[in-house]
């Protein structure tokens, strides 16, 4: 399928269900800070919250149906290596306050000086990750 | 029930937007992280479809004086940046590179991908949680 076009449809979609959840529900859609949100004692605003996410682990099903090629093979299949990555990714998204979608989205949209530095500094170090492992420690293929 | 209804059509959306866009296909990230290598653009392409339409929409959205099922607009962004920003950016950055999930293709991956996207997720919320605690101690 075209190597543009795919993607910006992709991205458009993403686009516009960060724009319902301001729409309807005035909040910023982070995925992040959406999970991050439940794991309180006593979530704020519990439903909603719940309701994005089996929205996500829907759409996962439905993808694995009609398009399965969409959701590659782990590139991990080191079961300690996994357990860091997801440490690093939860423990970080929730100390710099967004991840991908927060800061890289809907942030660098509303014209957030915290979003661009933040989303720099993820892209940065995440390049260098794949650098170093890919072509100085030779790990992944 | 609107508002768990518009919620659940909104994650739907973003699932199947980041599904087609190529961004659950954690090799295909990686190829994207790897600038030094046989670089992959075509994920530049979901970022910019995805904060080109959210960036067109707001300003009409922002029009209205609130949400359609919320009292009020998100505050405008801060300014500070420091260190925790920062810190934490670079933490997630070094497990996106290292697995190719950041947290939204990792939980739409989390009902098909079997057990590596199952330990995955937990120690992403043990992460998250571990974040909770520890800034929860005073001081």
């Amino acid at each position: 399928m075209n190597p543009v076009l795919l993607p910006l449809l992709g991205g458009v979609l993403v686009g516009l269900a960060s724009a319902l959840l301001l729409l309807f529900h005035g909040r910023i859609a982070g995925i992040s800070g959406i999970t991050g949100g439940l794991l309180s004692p006593a979530p704020a605003d519990f439903g909603w919250r719940a309701a994005f996410l089996g929205g996500l682990a829907l759409g996962g099903v439905l993808l694995s149906v009609f398009r399965p090629e969409s959701l590659g093979p782990p590139v991990l299949t080191n079961v300690g290596a996994t357990l860091v990555a997801g440490l690093l990714v939860g423990f970080g998204t929730r100390l710099g306050g967004g991840c991908t979608s927060g800061h890289g989205v809907c942030g660098l949209a509303r014209g957030s000086k915290r979003s661009l530095v933040a989303t720099l500094t993820f892209m940065a170090t995440a390049a260098l990750t794949v650098f170093l492992s890919r072509h100085v420690l030779g790990g992944a293929s | 029930m609107k508002s768990l209804l518009v919620a659940g059509v909104a994650g739907l959306l973003f699932a199947l937007g980041l599904g087609l866009g190529g961004m659950t296909d954690p090799a295909k990230v990686v190829g994207f992280l790897d600038v030094a290598g046989r670089w992959d653009p075509s994920l530049a392409f979901v970022m910019a479809g995805a904060l080109g339409t959210y960036a067109l929409l707001r300003p009409f959205i922002l029009r209205r004086t609130k949400p359609v099922l919320a009292e009020r607009f998100p505050p405008p962004p801060q300014a500070s940046v420091d260190g925790r920003l920062i810190g934490g950016a670079a933490l997630f950055g070094i497990g996106w590179g290292m697995s190719g999930y950041c947290p939204g293709p990792a939980l739409v991956s989390l009902p098909v991908g079997g057990t590596p996207v199952l330990l995955f997720v937990g120690a992403m919320l043990v992460g998250m949680a571990l974040f909770r605690g520890i800034m929860r101690q005073p001081g």
